[in-house]
């Protein structure tokens, strides 16, 4: 599959994630300074030069799991700690909508669209720190330059490679239900009505051409058929038949713009949640298809080792300052109330744990010790390869999760 | 002659096809074009379905009114490798004397009896190259035994210059100049080849900036289908475009033919699979098509539709995370 696909999975679902942050964030009544010096230290951690580097490298996306350890990491880059229940319906959330953004993108290609409606609210998000700013837009420099000069092929590619990494995931959104953009079976709707993808002509017109030594016999055409002539400047007569399409499409009227500013037109990507609203989710219990996906997790991993060096890898680029001075951290719930929360973890079910890497549930002891030795080699400042206790911070998370 | 539209019938009573029963699957398709293999036999009273779910395929028989009978998984086939391999296509290949089940995947080709029982034949790609280089666009050709696994590489064509989609095949007619082959590819392009000893390139047809998924070949005439929902007719001899059909909303993914009557199917993302009729003027010989049937397969991204008999009276339909394969038949 394609090997281009992790920076657009991690900045999307990086974006969707400082959305509900953001939502939750101003739910809960935390302190504006506080609030935004959360968004801030997160997206200073994501758009990290040498993370970005890291993420940028052509490699083809891994586990679920590993993902969500990166996110893990994110989300405590800052003075907010979030629960393992909370955490779970965070990456929920993010994961559903992103999905649903890339099975409604009109075009394989408009998934740059997306990822750069995600850029702009972001840079919303930071508007007064020019530091961070640079960084993003850098970001959509280097993007610009990997993706603009990719074919037509290759979106496609990742947009199936994308699909591959979302698939069987069916939780069901109470935003998405209440827009009525997914079914309760946890499908999403795909709409039979609007305008084309730009590049796509509107279904149902059948063009014929003919070579104009070719003699044509006209026949009378039946009552319910369209038709009319035209020549062309080679001579060959074209001829239109309609045909019924069975959908209610319309000429799409304007391209999304790819340029650092400009108006994207796609709405997929923006911030559903700037209408305060309370998110919750229903995990869509026995399902056949969780059944399958607890097989393929439950099996030994083979890829394991390379996942580690893959999160060490990257983690190792996310330079995370330690808390100075005495900064006060908070918990963050996504959930209405703390029993809500504390109901969730217990009733969560098993199918649907995202089963973060975690050093207590590794039983090969040689694992450990491998995991321990590539932990240690993490950086923390700008010179590289430092022994450094960000190590330790990092085992220690991921024993409390 | 008008290729004459057939309008949608207003009473439902008068359908040309209604669903029929689906068949479980026990993983959800992928996302793949062309997903969904069907092998007719009809000796046997069987009909036999493959579909990719990703890591691994399900090759699976069922009955005439589509009670499932046996099922089997593979997967691909253990090797040197940096991440877990997808199977990108599940295919069977109808020879004169057997009939092989391919499957593909970045780390190689594997092939096996059309029961999915025994892998008689490995060829891996090159392992150093780059995913990039697996997709060369080379065209490898196999001489296939009559029975055995003395399977033999015996050409690559050089035709195209980006990852080959699909590949459609006609019995050779016997005559100079009639088409055997086409091969497509991500850029659009198209090749039309003519089998002998060794495969000669006839016609090349170009793309327009827009992969072509899915490709058919019938009577002289290339039936393709392209990212931008456009199925084109072409003559397969000169490569001119007679006709270009605006079929589809979004990205074409299957296309497929009942050869007995020269029914075409086409079947793409935006939820929509349609049957057209293909045919040749008696008058002059010009391609017509004309548009039969459509179905609107709801909120389902199709990535695989196959007709299930020679006549094109019945086909079956996959969707991306659908845990069964739809299928449809004449009223």
């Amino acid at each position: 599959m394609s090997v281009r696909t992790l920076p657009l999975l991690f900045l999307n679902l990086g974006g969707e994630m400082l959305y509900i942050l953001d939502q939750r964030l101003r739910a809960q009544n935390i302190p504006g300074d506080k609030a935004r010096k959360v968004l801030n230290d997160i997206i200073m951690t994501m758009f990290n030069r040498k993370f970005m580097e890291e993420l940028f490298k052509p490699q083809e996306l891994y586990s679920k799991k590993a993902l969500r350890t990166i996110y893990d990491r994110l989300a405590h880059a800052s003075i907010m700690r979030l629960n393992q229940a909370s955490m779970d319906k965070l990456y929920d959330l993010m994961t559903m909508a992103f999905k649903y953004q890339v099975l409604l993108c009109p075009r394989p290609k408009d998934v740059l669209l997306v990822t750069f409606n995600h850029l702009d609210a972001i840079k919303g998000f930071i508007q007064d720190s020019p530091t961070i700013l640079h960084q993003v837009d850098e970001t959509f420099r280097q993007l610009t330059e990997v993706y603009g000069a990719i074919s037509a092929g290759e979106f496609q590619l990742i947009r199936q490679t994308l699909l591959l990494f979302f698939q069987d995931l069916h939780i069901r959104v109470s935003i998405f239900l209440k827009d009525r953009v997914q079914n309760s079976n946890g499908r999403f709707v795909l709409p039979v009505s609007g305008p084309v993808p730009w590049g796509t002509e509107v279904p149902g017109l059948i063009r014929i051409r003919k070579p104009s030594d070719h003699p044509c016999l006209e026949t009378v055409p039946r009552c319910h058929t369209l038709y009319f002539r035209m020549f062309n400047s080679k001579g060959e007569e074209v001829k239109k038949i309609e045909f019924k399409h069975g959908g209610n499409y319309v000429t799409a009227h304007k391209e999304g713009s790819f340029e650092l500013y400009g108006d994207r037109v796609l709405k997929l990507g923006t911030n559903m949640y700037s209408v305060s609203r309370p998110v919750e989710t229903h995990m869509s219990g026995a399902s056949k298809n969780l059944a399958s996906r607890t097989q393929e997790s439950i099996a030994p991993n083979p890829l394991a080792k390379e996942e580690l060096n893959f999160l060490a890898r990257l983690m190792g680029g996310m330079e995370i300052k330690k808390p100075s001075g005495p900064e006060p951290g908070f918990r963050l719930n996504l959930f209405t109330t703390d029993e809500e929360e504390e109901h969730a973890a217990l009733s969560r079910p098993e199918e649907l744990s995202y089963e973060v890497i975690n050093i207590q549930a590794t039983q090969d002891q040689q694992q450990n010790e491998e995991l321990a030795r590539i932990m240690g080699e993490l950086q923390i400042t700008e010179q590289p390869r430092q022994s450094t206790t960000k190590g330790d911070d990092l085992l220690a998370m991921m024993d409390e999760l | 002659m008008v290729a004459a539209d057939s309008e949608g019938p207003k009473d439902p009573g008068i359908r040309m096809f209604r669903r029929e029963r689906s068949i479980p699957l026990q993983g959800s398709a992928a996302a793949l074009c062309n997903n969904l293999s069907v092998l007719q036999l009809p000796a046997r009273n069987l009909t036999l379905f493959g579909v990719v779910h990703g890591p691994s395929a399900q090759v699976l028989s069922a009955a005439p009114d589509g009670v499932p009978l046996a099922q089997r998984q593979l997967h691909v086939k253990e090797g040197a490798g940096v991440s877990a391999p997808h199977i990108t296509q599940v295919h069977w290949c109808v020879l004169p004397f057997r009939v092989l089940l391919v499957l593909t995947s970045h780390r190689g080709i594997q092939m096996y009896e059309s029961d999915g029982s025994i892998m008689v034949y490995w060829h891996a790609l090159d392992s150093g190259d780059a995913p990039s280089g697996t997709w060369s666009g080379r065209v490898l050709v196999f001489d296939i035994p009559a029975k055995g696994p003395n399977i033999v590489l015996s050409e690559e064509l050089a035709g195209h210059q980006t990852p080959i989609t699909d590949i459609a095949t006609e019995p050779a007619q016997g005559q100079d100049g009639v088409a055997d082959m086409v091969t497509a590819d991500d850029s659009g392009s198209l090749c039309v080849w003519r089998s002998g000893p060794e495969f000669t390139l006839l016609t090349r047809i170009p793309g327009f900036g827009v992969p072509c998924s899915s490709v058919q070949l019938w009577q002289g005439i290339v039936a393709a289908g392209y990212g931008n929902g456009q199925v084109h007719l072409y003559e397969a001899t000169t490569g001119t475009l007679n006709i270009q059909i605006n079929a589809h909303a979004r990205a074409i993914c299957a296309l497929n033919l009942a050869p007995e009557v020269g029914k075409l199917l086409s079947a793409a993302e935006d939820t929509f699979v349609h049957i057209w009729k293909l045919s040749r003027s008696p008058q002059n010989g010009c391609i017509e098509v004309e548009h039969c049937h459509s179905e609107c397969v709801s909120d389902t991204q199709v990535c695989g539709a196959q007709f299930c008999d020679p006549s094109g009276s019945s086909f079956a339909v996959t969707g991306y995370d659908l845990t069964e394969i739809l299928r449809f038949g004449s009223v």
